[in-house]
């Protein structure tokens, strides 16, 4: 709990915003995660966003579906997600770590067997896409007491009702999905964005970051205006994808997303640094 | 059978939560919670509007043509020398199967609610078929997603989709079957939330679907239960569907659960065989976990991963089951079993030569198994088979599976 708030007061004082990379655990290769996970960290990224693999990942536009299906196809489990976070912690010890997936494979686990294992794995906190502030009593109770974040989505069809409900439940940060759909899918309208973060700021003090539709420093720029952080996934895992898929290796595939992270991180900080 | 049943008990779910007990509930992403509290203000409103149900009744029976018979399979019933057989009659429904009684009913919701675009999941086909005959009736556009593997395998049922005006999307993620084209349908509602209604096809899914469908479905049960009545002066001894989702089960329970002399039978399809684990049968050898929306059971690995199934008939290969089965399970009130296969096959031959009625391979499930019950019953005893479909969408699988090229 303490190193979500700590790294955004502390970007908060330098004037700058978060950069959130997402990847799936696992994709490409089993063993590629916890290396990538430090890359990313040095291109530039303040908090790591890492997918749980699922076999039915019905948020996912099809770039990330690929990503779960590779990781899959590695036999990833959520146990071995919990395992590289805690390989990733043996280096680094003050980067938050936030867990994003789906409900069943947690649920399979037991909510409190899985709040310890992530206490134990040095796991800041989790988003979970199909557990709505309904649903999630039960597991933010575990949360809770293992002092884990519970970052819930906000989406441009949440009505002002609901926000206030969200925000009272949830601790980190607010994630606003930024356009209807799912991840990969359209152009985000930045003005659109602007007005619905002052919706939710008005029930909350917490940090508002914006995923869905961020896919460049461009769009990343436009959105760090008025967001405390950006989220990047579907952008990175073509990327990787697209360039192994060109006969590129798995280096050559890494250091063409950091390139894209590096680019994004420069979009957010110029305009940190103007504002 | 459980000893003592208490009517109330069975009015009481789903709560407002959407809950039978554990199972149910609303698992989607925030995107979906508003449009899926406004169909359940929608519908509670419905529901209680006399205009609305006139509406829906008089599309069922002048659309639909119902009410459906109520049909004693005397030879075969004689053949066997238990229990005597009744089938009710959905396969003479408009459109071939009961599906089409719940898209009837969330037509009406859409129109309602003034949404121009239905989308919808399918497997067989025959929701896919019912529910592009209601948009065509009521000019929406629809958009039918379906897995890769069951376009193969119901290629009638696809040309008659587009026949009606239909997009019909082949979803070739994952194991390419109706699980993936759920998916598929909810991504595609989460980005076209605004104009789009999203016809579910059967008891599962997020609140409230499994209970909208149920009522809409209910209407196969009530009518049983007045029919048996009539025709026999008594209730049946027993009821038997196949379960996929379970619509056409709950259809057909749902009025006689406080009848306590009744006992139920959902039928699922045992694939292979159920202790092979290639087998659609979530029920008889899944544990609870959460997907599509619902708590339920589930075929899942202990990761929590959903597995893939098996079953000849593609409206039965899903992972899941709707959250009131689940429930239904757990209390002791229906008891589940699986039919396989080559049982259901034989059934498919047996009744479509002995009877003259060619059963879909889903409802083929619950006759293969309603064989078996009655043979253990003495010939003063009903059961009520459910004739969830019609057999027509299947005959080239069949012919294929015969070694037969058409």
């Amino acid at each position: 709990m303490t190193r979500l708030r700590d790294c955004f007061q502390s970007l908060e004082a330098a004037g700058r915003k978060a950069v959130i990379p997402y990847v799936v655990a696992g994709d490409p290769q089993r063993d590629t995660t916890v290396p990538l996970m430090h890359r990313l960290v040095e291109a530039g990224a303040d908090v790591l966003e890492i997918g749980v693999p699922f076999s039915d990942p019905m948020s996912e536009g099809p770039v990330i579906q690929l990503g779960h299906e590779r990781a899959l196809a590695n036999g990833i489990s959520l146990r071995d997600v919990l395992a590289m976070v805690a390989s990733f912690r043996e280096r680094n010890q003050h980067t938050p770590v936030v867990v994003m997936g789906y409900a069943n494979p947690v649920e399979r686990m037991g909510y409190g067997a899985f709040a310890d294992a992530c206490a134990a794995a040095g796991v800041d906190g989790l988003i979970t896409v199909d557990l709505p502030p309904e649903e999630v009593a039960t597991l933010n109770t575990e949360l809770k007491r293992v002092q884990l974040d519970n970052i819930f989505l906000i989406s441009p069809t949440t009505p002002d009702v609901r926000i206030s409900t969200i925000t009272a439940e949830a601790s980190g940060f607010i994630y606003y999905v930024a356009v209807k759909g799912v991840t990969g899918a359209g152009n985000l309208d930045a003005d659109d964005v602007a007005q619905y973060l002052e919706r939710i700021r008005r029930t909350t003090s917490l940090p508002v970051c914006v995923g869905f539709g961020i896919k460049d420093a461009a769009s990343a720029a436009s959105v760090a205006n008025f967001a405390d952080g950006v989220v990047v996934g579907s952008a990175l895992i073509d990327t990787i994808a697209k360039a192994m898929a060109s006969g590129a290796d798995e280096a050559q595939a890494t250091e063409q997303a950091l390139a894209l992270l590096h680019d994004i991180r420069s979009g957010v900080d110029g305009v940190a640094s103007a504002a | 059978m459980t000893a003592d049943i208490n009517p109330e008990l069975y009015a009481s779910v789903p709560d407002q939560h959407g809950r039978f007990g554990q199972y149910g509930g609303k698992f989607v992403a925030e995107t979906l919670m508003s449009a899926l509290a406004d169909l359940e203000q929608l519908y509670r409103e419905m529901a209680n509007d006399p205009d609305f149900q006139r509406e829906f009744d008089t599309d069922l029976a002048h659309y639909v043509g119902r009410p459906s018979p109520l049909y004693e399979a005397s030879r075969i019933s004689d053949a066997i020398g238990g229990a005597r057989i009744f089938l009710k009659r959905e396969d003479l429904n408009h459109t071939g199967a009961h599906k089409v009684n719940n898209t009837i009913g969330q037509a009406l919701l859409a129109k309602h609610m003034g949404k121009k675009r239905v989308i919808a999941e399918t497997g067989a086909g025959q929701h896919g078929v019912a529910s592009a005959t209601v948009a065509a009736r009521l000019g929406l556009e629809c958009h039918v997603f379906m897995g890769a593997e069951d376009v193969k395998r119901q290629a009638l049922n696809v040309y008659r989709m587009k026949l009606l005006g239909a997009k019909v999307i082949p979803v070739t993620s994952g194991s390419r079957t109706l699980k993936d084209a759920m998916n598929e349908a909810l991504r595609d509602w989460v980005t076209y939330v605004d104009n789009t209604f999203y016809i579910i096809g059967t008891v599962a899914g997020p609140h409230p679907y499994p209970m909208l469908v149920r009522d809409f479905q209910s209407v196969i049960g009530r009518e049983a239960r007045q029919q048996s009545l009539a025709m026999t002066g008594r209730l049946p001894d027993a009821l038997v569907a196949c379960v996929g989702g379970g619509s056409n089960a709950i259809g057909l329970f749902h009025p006689f659960l406080a009848d306590d002399s009744v006992a139920m039978y959902g039928v699922e399809a045992g694939g292979h065989g159920v202790e092979t684990g290639e087998h659609a049968a979530p029920l008889s050898a899944g544990t609870p976990g959460v997907l599509h929306g619902n708590r339920t059971y589930l075929m899942q690995d202990d990761n929590g991963q959903i597995l893939h199934t098996h079953s000849v008939s593609a409206g039965l290969d899903y992972p899941g089951v709707g959250p009131e089965h689940a429930w239904l399970k757990d209390i002791g009130r229906v008891n589940y079993v699986a039919a396989n296969d080559d049982e259901a096959l034989t059934a498919f031959h047996r009744w479509t030569r002995m009877e003259g009625i060619m059963p879909a391979l889903e409802t083929a499930h619950a006759l293969a198994y309603a064989e078996k019950l009655a043979a253990t019953m003495s010939p003063e005893q009903h059961i009520i088979v459910n004739l969830s479909g019609r057999g027509d969408k299947d005959i080239l699988t069949v012919a294929a599976i015969d070694g037969i090229e058409l």
